[in-house]
């Protein structure tokens, strides 16, 4: 391990000083899972880690004022898909959070380091955007919010300032007539990072579609919110023809690269079935039909 | 410079204070420090489970955490599963069914497993697979020890009823 100190903070303004005092090296330490790896393997300069989990904003899930979730940046996954009103009201979540990694990652890793860790891959962000969360950061300015869908800027990077900080994520009420579905591509059950993943949105007026969201993540250096998609969607009727046409438009949208998880040709496929089968589920699940997150 | 530190966490159900270094993981400060062996280091990169201790009643891989992050935790090693010489029933039946070949990956196999039966005593054979995703195994194609962790949801639920 590198040579590095370890900063317990027991509030949002004492985390703010010790990043600000501890300079381009201070790292947030949520889960942990990304980087205590980071640090160990040197594929980071960190000086000092500041545990943000002993601050109650940042760890807390429950409901906003006003409606709402939010849920602290640090929250662990399985506090996430454990919590009552995130199973009922936002299964999207419990899609995503009970997938990342196994078990052991699932008692650690969090939403917060999902997002500021800023993978193209990372399967938090999809649904948190198809949800239309916001990420409540702090920092020497004070606070302020910016929309999830905006928050990375290309792999690994993303709107933080130095010294800022993400503390939590607000995600607004379910419409009624709503609902969101998160799958992801990789060629075993578990414990791997997604090929393609795609978040889907809908909100239904009778059988028509009066708001819908695709979002593809792993097929362009950000997660891909396809308006294109959405337009093929909204005001008509869900139909084959334009599950098949937002299909079209999520593989003509994505800008993937070929790697060892996937070529080109592939991931661009799995964009198109992956939408199809997003959308089928959204739309179960806005008419208030369950839908098994996963085994 | 990173420098000492005392941590203090009830380890196994004991009060126990220990020096660690500032950059230590909970697995080297376990291993290094305490002298508590059975937990294992495979990849040190969260992708084996062999490291898999329960911190604060959850399960996790001790090389992602730091040592000092568990001051004024509950921490429960392979070591604290036993009680007065008597096995938990997992670790009954990984014997009865050799479960095991090289070793390196049981123990924490053994606190995955028990942490799932804490949680769900009448596990499915999909969700056992499911919850054991993150522990490698590479000697024993896994089916024994999938058996042996039913064959140990079943032993508690005779036990507790």
């Amino acid at each position: 391990m590198q040579d590095l100190r370890y900063a317990r903070a027991s509030s949002v303004a004492e985390a703010s000083r010790l990043l600000a005092d501890g300079g381009p090296t201070a790292r947030v330490l949520a889960g942990g899972t990304d980087v205590i790896v980071q640090a160990r393997e040197r594929t980071q300069k960190i000086s000092l880690f500041v545990d943000i989990k002993h601050i109650p904003e940042a760890v807390g899930v429950g409901g906003a004022e006003g409606g709402g979730l939010t849920l602290g940046a640090a929250a662990p996954c399985c506090h996430i898909y454990d919590d009552a009103s995130v199973r009922s009201s936002y299964p999207a979540l419990v899609d995503a959070t009970s997938l990342i990694g196994g078990t052991a990652i699932q008692g650690r890793a969090s939403l917060g380091g999902n997002l500021c860790n800023s993978s193209p891959a990372a399967d938090g962000v999809p649904p948190l955007i198809a949800l239309g969360a916001t990420a409540v950061i702090a920092g020497p300015g004070g606070e302020r919010r910016v929309p999830v869908a905006t928050f990375t800027t290309g792999p690994g990077q993303n709107v933080l300032e130095p010294g800022e900080f993400v503390v939590a994520l607000e995600v607004p009420a379910p419409a009624p007539g709503s609902g969101v579905r998160f799958l992801r591509f990789i060629p075993r059950n578990e414990m791997d990072i997604a090929v393609v993943n795609v978040a889907s949105a809908l909100r239904l007026d009778g059988a028509e579609v009066a708001e819908a969201r695709v979002v593809v993540g792993a097929a362009a250096p950000t997660a891909l919110v396809v308006e294109e998609a959405a337009e093929a969607l909204v005001g008509r009727p869900l139909s084959q023809e334009s599950i098949a046409s937002a299909a079209a438009a999520a593989r003509a949208a994505v800008r993937p690269i070929d790697d060892m998880r996937g070529s080109i040709r592939q991931r661009r496929h799995l964009a198109g079935v992956l939408t199809e089968r997003t959308l089928r589920d959204a739309a179960r699940r806005a008419r208030g039909e369950e839908v098994a997150s996963h085994p | 410079m990173s420098s000492r530190i005392i941590v203090s966490a009830e380890i196994n159900g004991e009060p126990t204070e220990f020096l660690a270094d500032e950059r230590d993981s909970l697995l080297e400060a376990l291993r290094d420090r305490l002298g508590l062996m059975g937990t294992k280091e495979g990849c040190n990169n969260g992708n084996c489970g062999a490291c898999a201790v329960l911190l604060d009643g959850r399960l996790v891989n001790a090389c992602l955490v730091m040592a000092a992050e568990v001051d004024g935790a509950q921490l429960t090693t392979v070591e604290g599963l036993a009680r007065e010489d008597r096995l938990v029933p997992v670790q009954e039946t990984f014997l009865e069914r050799g479960a095991l070949q090289c070793g390196i990956c049981t123990p924490g196999f053994l606190v995955a497993a028990h942490a799932l039966l804490q949680e769900h005593p009448r596990p499915t054979e999909e969700q056992v697979r499911y919850w054991l995703a993150g522990n490698l195994c590479r000697c024993t194609g896994y089916d024994k020890i999938i058996t042996a962790v039913l064959d140990a949801a079943d032993r508690t639920d005779v036990a507790s009823g």
